[in-house]
């Protein structure tokens, strides 16, 4: 008999292993609008499957708990049954031995008292609060509601030139949102249940990359005679621009740049979005027929209420460009920038010279990854981002952040910065810091971090670029519009109350968000300005869409993206990422379950084929 | 052309053929429970799954059209054990108290589940309880969950069809059921009571309040008199589930049904509808001539599940609703007054009941302003068609052998113009014979409007036509089914249509196509079919005209004076303000 052996897991353990990764992949591609008690049901009975049985709360009370929430289910159980419910969680909080039991009981706690609404109206209507709005997880998630299966059957049946009219349905944006979308479509892609999201976004791009430039919009509604003033030339000033001018309406787009883009040409580096791209989102909006006044200034070159009287109706939607202060000392100090000043430079062709310089950037965001390649980019010697929380706290996308490291940036992680050192100059000399350790979880659901018992840290620089935030330049339009801690205050159908007919939208009233966001916003204004001008146009295409395959391709790995090499990325602003290939973009687009086919969308929600 | 090959059969359809009408088109049948062409096609039950060489998974043959050179088996050991486990598990959270369901012997599951030879269930019985199972017993519309399949028929009907979106897929996992969509309950929801759900559930979950009992107390009740009236549409289907064609068995026979069950007096509707013709088509030359349609048209107000949705979804327009009422509630005044002195029994013992194709009218006899003596509501009880059926089979009545019988004097004499209120545009061409002559002085031949019949929707949802009655145009319409009349009501809107006279039925196809006219369980539309044969019925008919019904101008010469006389406007005209939806 040995002392000792080696622990194999058994077949059953392996294949309980599995499982649990299936578990996982099959809560991350949860569509919105499950019942929550029925979910907390659902998480119980796992909880109460890992229970080893010792302890009374848990073994039993976790057992309870689940007759409990199966009769407000079942509509057999009574108001006091909730508090029945309530109690016995935070019992079992308190007195069961290990987080096997207390966690289980403060999840359940949680939901009993975050949608207590839903358990009364479970026991008293024997109904759930919530439901299915739209079945179809990508467009659900996608605030422009854009048809992804259907361009994607469209990718794959060869016919990218109607993948893109599809999309532009939606979305005036498509080659845009190809290259820097977010893609929250993808979060909870069904396919995830199957193996992994489907890659929409680089579909999109391929599609786009692979349409014919010369398409041209669809005609333009009978002219109404209506005249439609957009403030703002960035993505969702022009997306409301473009479904104005489809619906019949005379528009003139007013914008302070000398060109149009907003954000997007002057927030967004070329190595992620090439400027020819934009250019031809932005010409094939503008030849509905839309009038633009670049290098204008509503507010400052011209007074809004001059707008405001000879227009019918004005879009606002002046993004959200000025930078946010870290309020330190020295922060005044020559080399000191923001950075949406240095983006913007770029965006204007006048980059800064980084030659040999050891830049700093301050934040964790995309901004500060697109302020940190840039200067990677512009010749600086070193890179540095600092940030006061860890890694996996940054709200910039993972791809962003490998990225950057990738580049040759380094990054600094659990470090506040507390002052600029300027020289006798007045010239940057170096960033202070102070370093942190991160803490107890905060309001916000994520650790906050404090200051740990070290001592402060000295980050010799010539530059410091500070990319924590933009703030809306509202001022302006503070006599037009209430404004509230820098958002223009507009109604969820975009109408800004007290006024005779002026509408707002994207960053301007969100605070800086995403392209897709702004665009989802320019359609409900054009809808809504549409309505109040007193018409009904309707918004449609006639691309049809290719059937379902009837068998979906077995587990199959997800195409990403590739990247250039890194070397061959410094010191030009040349597309890091390469689009898919033929092969690739086939394979992947075999990989969508057409969920406006199969499942709730051949019922109902499958298709908006018109708005 | 695509061909293929199923179950060894060499098919040849046209492309975009279902895999289950190619099937069909050679005698192959694949059962099915959810699919209901055009309107519900989202293969929701599996049982009409089919193996397809080639394809991983068993494929739904309602929703999946047929490719080039495929090879398929709809009787193989695998879709043979898949479809019967479907229905097994569907058995498992059904009430299969079979013998005691309105739908037994119509029931779709019931068919399938035979056909299937399935005896006995291995899964463990799983049925609704608690607050879910619950549905009020008083409104007319009645719903039991425990025998609800969710083939989602309903929630399609009432979403694509009518337009009112009354159901909705509500809870979750095997909880989920339909139930009435918004979190609302069925009383609370703006439901017209068209019962189209009804007439397209294939299970007994959606039926009519059952009154068959109290018709049944009633007609045995020593101290009263029953007064039965039955609407046009009726007899044009009234016998379909009992063995005999649409139109085989007649509405003498329906007599003579009745009577043996009971009945004292057995009038025709068809007579208050030569009446509503002479309310309504006066009401239409006044309003026409006093300048009241020159902006918005008046409508008709017969159809009771046409008023709740007006009401409802657009209360403003209710003010262009004719103030005639309906035929049935015409009945129910003359039958109180002025038929109670004729026949010399007083009101209140009168038990006046109706038959009728339709599950609103059971809403539209409560109806304040329905009650034109203190003897209680002028129509005391309705019963739809599918009701009387039930009371024929109980009463084991042989339809195939019942004599034909008269209807009761005074109130026998209908008129073909009357007879055809029953079918989609009847209510039209009817008051515009007679409108013809008021104008005029003379008839018009009687085919002079047929132009307004037909069910084919037309281009935008309705139909259309301009007729000149004593050189006024008179600019119609005429729509069937809620959703198409939404459109109308939205082409009115925004004033891109104008009309003087506009016929409005809730159901598709009108009374033909009731919601309380018989479900036999195979899904034929037959509304068309039924429609015909009021036509046939017409045109056969001696008395063409409602304005020359013998009894009509009797009852204007003895009781009412003439059409909207102060008498006439207080017990044929009602105030469709004194409610509100929902009601």
């Amino acid at each position: 008999m040995s002392r000792l052996s080696i622990e194999v897991p058994g077949r059953a353990q392996t294949v309980v292993e599995e499982l649990y990764r299936d578990v996982e992949r099959r809560i991350s591609a949860s569509p919105p609008g499950i019942c929550p008690v029925d979910i907390s049901l659902s998480f119980l009975h796992l909880c109460h499957a890992q229970t080893c049985g010792k302890c009374v709360p848990c073994r039993i009370g976790l057992g309870q708990l689940t007759t409990l929430l199966e009769s407000v289910l079942d509509s057999t159980a009574t108001l006091g049954t909730i508090d029945l419910i309530e109690k016995t969680a935070r019992v079992i909080l308190d007195t069961a031995d290990c987080a096997i039991g207390y966690e289980a009981a403060r999840m359940v706690l949680m939901g009993v008292q975050g949608f207590r609404d839903d358990y009364v109206s479970h026991v008293e209507r024997g109904r759930c609060l919530f439901g299915l709005d739209q079945p179809v997880p990508c467009v659900a998630l996608c605030p422009a509601g854009v048809d992804i299966p259907g361009y994607i059957a469209l990718v794959r049946a060869g016919r990218c030139d109607d993948a893109v009219r599809l999309i532009r349905k939606d979305n005036p944006f498509p080659a845009v949102c190809g290259y820097v979308c977010e893609h929250p479509c993808e979060a909870r892609c069904r396919r995830r249940m199957v193996d992994d999201a489907v890659n929409i976004c680089g579909i999109k791009r391929y599609a786009c990359d692979h349409a014919s430039k010369d398409a041209a919009p669809p005609p333009c509604a009978p002219p109404t005679g209506k005249r439609v003033a957009i403030v703002g030339g960035g993505p969702g000033g022009l997306s409301a621009a473009y479904f104005l001018a489809l619906m019949g309406h005379e528009i003139e787009v007013y914008d302070q740049r000398p060109q149009l883009g907003g954000m997007l040409r002057y927030g967004i580096p070329d190595y992620r979005l090439p400027r020819e791209r934009l250019d031809a989102d932005i010409d094939f909006i503008l030849s509905t027929g839309i009038k633009v006044q670049t290098g204008v200034s509503i507010g400052r070159d011209i007074p809004f209420s001059e707008i405001e009287e000879q227009y019918d109706a004005v879009y606002l939607a002046i993004g959200a460009h000025n930078d946010r202060k870290l309020g330190i000392e020295g922060e005044d100090s020559a080399g000191v920038y923001s950075a949406v000043q240095i983006l913007r430079d770029i965006g204007e062709g006048n980059a800064p010279d980084l030659t040999g310089k050891r830049v700093c950037v301050i934040g964790g965001g995309n901004v500060s990854m697109d302020a940190t390649r840039s200067a990677v980019r512009l010749g600086a010697e070193s890179v540095t981002c600092v940030y006061r929380r860890r890694m996996a706290d940054m709200t910039a996308l993972a791809e962003e952040i490998e990225e950057a490291a990738g580049e040759g940036a380094q990054l600094l992680f659990l470090q506040a910065p507390v002052r600029v050192e300027a020289d006798a100059s007045g010239q940057v000399a170096a960033l202070w810091t102070r370093p942190q350790m991160i803490g107890p979880y905060g309001t916000d659901g994520r650790p906050k971090p404090r200051s740990a018992d070290a001592p402060e840290f000295r980050i010799p620089c010539d530059v410091v670029i500070v990319a924590i935030g933009q703030e809306i330049d509202a001022q302006p339009f503070e006599q037009v519009a209430p404004v509230v801690r820098g958002k223009i205050q507009a109604a969820a159908d975009a109408f800004v109350p007290n006024t005779p007919h002026v509408f707002a939208g994207g960053d301007a009233v969100t605070g800086p968000a995403t392209v897709i966001r702004a665009v989802a916003a320019g359609k409900v204004a054009a809808a809504n300005i549409d309505a109040h001008l007193g018409y009904h146009h309707i918004i449609t295409t006639d691309v049809d869409i290719p059937p379902a395959h009837l068998t979906n391709t077995p587990a199959c790995g997800r195409v990403e993206l590739k990247t250039r090499p890194l070397a061959e990325c410094k010191g030009n602003f040349e597309p890091v990422k390469c689009g898919m290939t033929e092969e690739e973009a086939q394979q992947e687009t075999s990989r969508c379950l057409r969920c406006d086919h199969f499942g709730y969308g051949i019922f109902k929600g499958g298709r908006t084929s018109t708005w | 052309m695509v061909k293929l090959t199923i179950n060894d059969t060499p098919v040849s359809v046209r492309s975009g053929t279902t895999i289950l009408e190619a099937a069909a088109s050679v005698g192959i049948e694949i059962p099915n429970l959810c699919y209901l062409k055009d309107v519900n096609e989202i293969s929701a039950c599996r049982v009409c799954c089919v193996e397809i060489e080639g394809e991983g998974k068993l494929v739904p043959s309602c929703n999946n059209v047929v490719r080039d050179g495929m090879v398929i088996h709809t009787n193989s050991p695998r879709v043979r054990e898949a479809r019967r486990t479907n229905v097994e598990l569907l058995l498992s959270q059904h009430d299969v108290s079979c013998a005691a369901c309105v739908r037994s012997g119509t029931c779709q599951l019931q068919k399938v589940a035979t056909d299937l030879g399935v005896l006995k269930v291995p899964y463990p019985l799983h049925l609704v309880q608690g607050k879910k199972a619950y549905w009020t017993h008083t409104f007319p519309l009645y719903r039991d969950a425990n025998k609800c399949i969710k083939c989602m028929r309903c929630v399609q009907i009432c979403d694509k069809v009518q337009s009112l979106s009354i159901w909705d897929v509500s809870g979750s996992g095997s909880r989920t059921t339909i139930d009435v969509s918004g979190n609302r309950f069925i009383k609370e929801s703006d439901c017209a009571l068209c019962g189209q759900c009804i007439t397209h559930c294939p299970t007994g979950a959606l039926s009519e309040r059952d009154d068959t009992a109290q018709a049944f107390s009633a007609l045995a009740h020593p101290d009263k008199v029953t007064v039965i009236q039955i609407a046009p549409a009726v007899r044009a289907a009234w016998a379909e589930t009992l063995g005999m064609d649409t139109g085989k068995a007649t509405a003498g026979q329906m007599v003579s049904a009745l009577r043996k069950m009971g009945a004292d007096y057995v009038f025709d509707t068809t007579f208050s509808a030569d009446l509503t013709i002479m309310e309504e088509g006066n009401e239409l030359l006044h309003r026409l001539r006093a300048g009241d349609l020159a902006e918005k048209p008046m409508f008709t107000s017969c159809c009771p599940g046409w008023i709740r949705f007006l009401k409802s979804q657009y209360p403003e327009w209710t003010k262009r609703l004719s103030t005639a009422k309906s035929p049935q509630q015409m009945f129910g005044a003359v039958a109180k007054t002025w038929l109670a002195d004729r026949i010399g029994v007083p009101p209140e013992k009168i038990f006046s009941v109706s038959i009728m194709p339709c599950v609103a009218k059971k809403a539209e006899c409560e109806l304040p302003g329905m009650q034109s003596t203190a003897a209680g509501p002028d129509v005391d009880l309705v019963l739809t068609t599918r009701e009387l059926v039930r009371m024929v089979r109980a009463e084991n009545l042989d339809v195939h052998t019942l004599p034909e019988a008269a209807f009761d004097t005074p109130l026998d004499a209908g008129s073909g113009a009357g007879v055809i209120f029953g079918a989609t545009g009847g209510v039209m061409e009817a008051a515009l014979r007679s409108a013809y002559y008021l104008t005029t002085g003379s008839n018009p031949p009687a085919y002079a409007f047929h132009v307004v019949r037909g069910y084919d929707a037309g281009r935008h949802g309705w139909r259309e036509a301009t007729f000149e009655l004593a050189g006024i145009p008179i600019r119609c319409a005429v729509v069937n089914g809620l959703g198409n009349a939404r459109r109308l009501l939205q082409a009115l809107e925004r004033g891109d249509v104008k009309y003087e006279f506009v016929e409005v039925m809730a159901c598709p196809g009108g009374c033909a196509g009731g919601g309380g006219q018989p479900v036999d369980g195979s899904d034929r539309e037959l509304a068309t079919l039924r429609g015909d044969v009021l036509h046939n019925l017409d045109a056969a008919a001696e008395m063409r005209f409602s304005h020359e019904n013998p009894v009509v101008l009797e009852l204007y010469q003895e009781f009412l004076g003439e059409p909207c006389s102060e008498k006439a406007e207080q017990l044929l005209h009602t105030d469709h303000f004194a409610w509100n939806m929902p009601n």
